[in-house]
């Protein structure tokens, strides 16, 4: 195995450990860091996989993509935060309803 | 020389000119309103001047800086695009006018919505012009994240736990893309949708990959059984939200599907396109059903989106047989539901607005007090139920035909079953608008443009069905629906 695929398989864990959490903790906090989880998998295989060329050099492409990837993920993760705090504030608990409760 | 410059500032200007109008109305929030208008006014005017070059030209390529497809990012506009972009521009216009009306009362609201809402349509315009994958799940965050701030703005429990699960499973989505994303460019170093068409070959990487890219655009698009977060955010949103969201963002996600789906996926795909009618199949039967019990005005048009959702699924296994008639059909469906469920979605505003509920059993004689509202609402319905001549009624003609044609009896019964139970949910509606209720109310008065805007939007929709062969033949510029690979031969 080479690191690459490693680092590649590695991704694909934490993807799916991630998405694992997301599902199962009810907690909002939890959830939002579910998807930083999920999303620094996402980022492990896409500099994972990076081609290399035969000097060795690995493609740049997938890092510009990673960073502009941070950038959409730190934006979502502030809105989600201050809007876990409003959803604490509107209804005293920090976590979703059931469809059933309402 | 100057062509070259006008092609690019015409590719261009649909991004920018909504992009500077955010920038611009953040910053002054005095003038929020007199901005946002003219930036949406000026967006539909250099969407119209598209049209003219598209049928003149052909599709139209811009690389963006010049640098190229392999590495830049490229626009491209088709006349699938162009005829996005003006469902966009149109429909976005109404609700503009509308918002500026609903707003009016509370500037708080008034600075808060115009810069989101305006970065929604940045991020609407440059997903159905952007021919790159990775530009494209940027487009997809950025939509996603304005349409959950806008959903959050009125404030009030519903509202931003509506929101909260919104964003959930708006990230969820995109994430799911993201990866789908990272296995093509590993297998074939290009995120350029023309040289993946090229490239793609039917292996384990391509199929995991349109799984994923599926599933997360499906789960944006909330097709049956994903649609659960659906209802609650929107019809817990502010009026013009509700109508932003039900006809234009949803939209967003399900162009990309087709587009992938034509372009991609649609020669390697096997039964995948059976499972997705099956899906939608069942999406018209369940939100049709929901719709039919709900009790409130808002999750039933909510429910509605969810069964016509559905509809547009249809075309998938349709279009094995009769490729470009089913495409054109569903493409028909989607552009005249974005009208008439603008429209619908409006008018449950003005209602609301005009006796503090929605509740439908106490309309209490709206047709006497509010005539122009509940003429738009039973104009919009006549497009979703289907009835001629409207637009819902040329694209589920030509989805029946496709399916007539092709002897597949059963896509045909679903799509008449879906017409009959859409007729007995919007007349629910209008039958309680007639009759007095029990508990009659304090009526407030409703701002003269809410009820002609959704009026306009709805005869919009009703007019789609008069004007058949611009539209048809716009759609089928730059041949989107001929364009078959040969990489997945072999």
């Amino acid at each position: 195995m080479t690191p690459a695929v490693f680092y590649a398989l590695t991704g694909l864990g934490l993807f799916v450990l991630g998405l694992y959490a997301l599902i199962v903790h009810a907690h909002l906090l939890r959830k939002i860091l579910a998807f930083n989880v999920m999303g620094s998998g996402v980022f492990l295989v896409l500099a994972g996989l990076a081609g290399r060329t035969a000097s060795g050099i690995p493609d740049p492409v997938p890092h510009a993509m990673v960073i502009t990837g941070i950038v959409v993920a730190v934006a979502a993760t502030a809105l989600a935060l201050s809007l876990m705090l409003r959803v604490a504030g509107a209804t005293g608990r920090v976590r979703l309803p059931d469809e059933h409760e309402r | 020389m100057d062509t070259a410059v006008l092609v690019q500032s015409g590719l261009t200007a649909p991004i920018l000119l909504p992009l500077i109008g955010a920038l611009l109305a953040f910053v002054m929030r005095r003038w929020a309103t007199p901005i946002g208008l003219l930036s949406v006014v000026a967006l539909l005017g250099s969407v119209i001047l598209q049209v003219p070059s598209l049928f003149a030209d052909g599709p139209q390529r811009l690389a963006v800086g010049g640098w190229g497809a392999p590495l830049g990012v490229d626009l491209y506009a088709d006349g699938l695009s162009v005829a996005m972009l003006l469902m966009t521009a149109v429909v976005g216009l109404g609700i503009s006018l509308y918002a500026a009306a609903y707003f009016r009362d509370t500037p708080a609201r008034t600075q808060a919505f115009w810069p989101l809402w305006l970065l929604l349509l940045t991020a609407l315009n440059a997903l159905f012009l952007s021919a790159d994958i990775f530009n494209l799940y940027v487009t997809l965050e950025i939509l996603g994240l304005s349409a959950v701030a806008l959903t959050a703005i009125v404030g009030g429990a519903d509202a931003l736990v509506g929101a909260m699960r919104y964003l959930l499973v708006s990230l969820l989505g995109s994430l799911a893309y993201l990866l789908g994303v990272a296995l093509l460019y590993h297998a074939y170093g290009t995120v350029d949708i023309a040289l993946l068409a090229e490239r793609i070959a039917a292996e384990p990487a391509t199929w995991a990959a349109m799984g994923l890219m599926s599933a997360g655009l499906m789960l944006k698009t909330a097709l049956f059984p994903l649609h659960f977060w659906l209802p609650p955010a929107h019809a817990s949103a502010a009026a013009p939200v509700s109508a932003a969201l039900s006809a234009l963002v949803v939209k967003g996600s399900f162009y990309l599907l087709v587009r992938f789906w034509v372009e991609l996926f649609g020669e390697i795909a096997g039964g995948v396109a059976t499972l997705l009618g099956l899906l939608g199949a069942a999406a018209v039967l369940w939100g049709s059903i929901q719709a039919l019990i709900q009790t409130r005005l808002k999750l039933l048009i909510a429910y509605s989106t969810v069964a016509q959702i559905g509809y547009l699924f249809l075309a998938f296994p349709l279009a094995v047989g009769t490729g470009i008639m089913a495409w054109s059909g569903v493409l028909y469906l989607a552009l005249s539901h974005a009208l008439a469920k603008a429209a619908m979605f409006l008018v449950a505003g003005n209602l609301l607005r005009f006796g503090g509920h929605d509740r439908i059993a106490d309309l209490d004689r709206v047709v006497q007090r509010l005539p122009l509202s509940m003429a738009a609402f039973a104009l919009a319905g006549v497009s979703i139920v289907g009835l001629p001549p409207s637009g819902g009624f040329i694209g589920k003609w030509l989805l029946l035909q496709s399916a007539l044609t092709e002897g597949r009896w059963g896509w045909a019964i679903v799509i008449v079953l879906g017409g009959v139970m859409a007729a007995a949910y919007v007349f629910k509606v209008v039958g309680h608008a007639f009759t007095e209720s029990e508990n009659p109310h304090q009526a407030q008065p409703v701002p003269a443009t809410m009820e002609w805007v959704a009026f306009a939007l709805a005869a919009a929709a009703v007019l789609m069905g008069l004007i058949v062969s611009q539209p048809l033949g716009l759609l089928e510029i730059g041949n989107p629906f001929g364009i078959q690979t040969e990489g997945a031969a072999p």
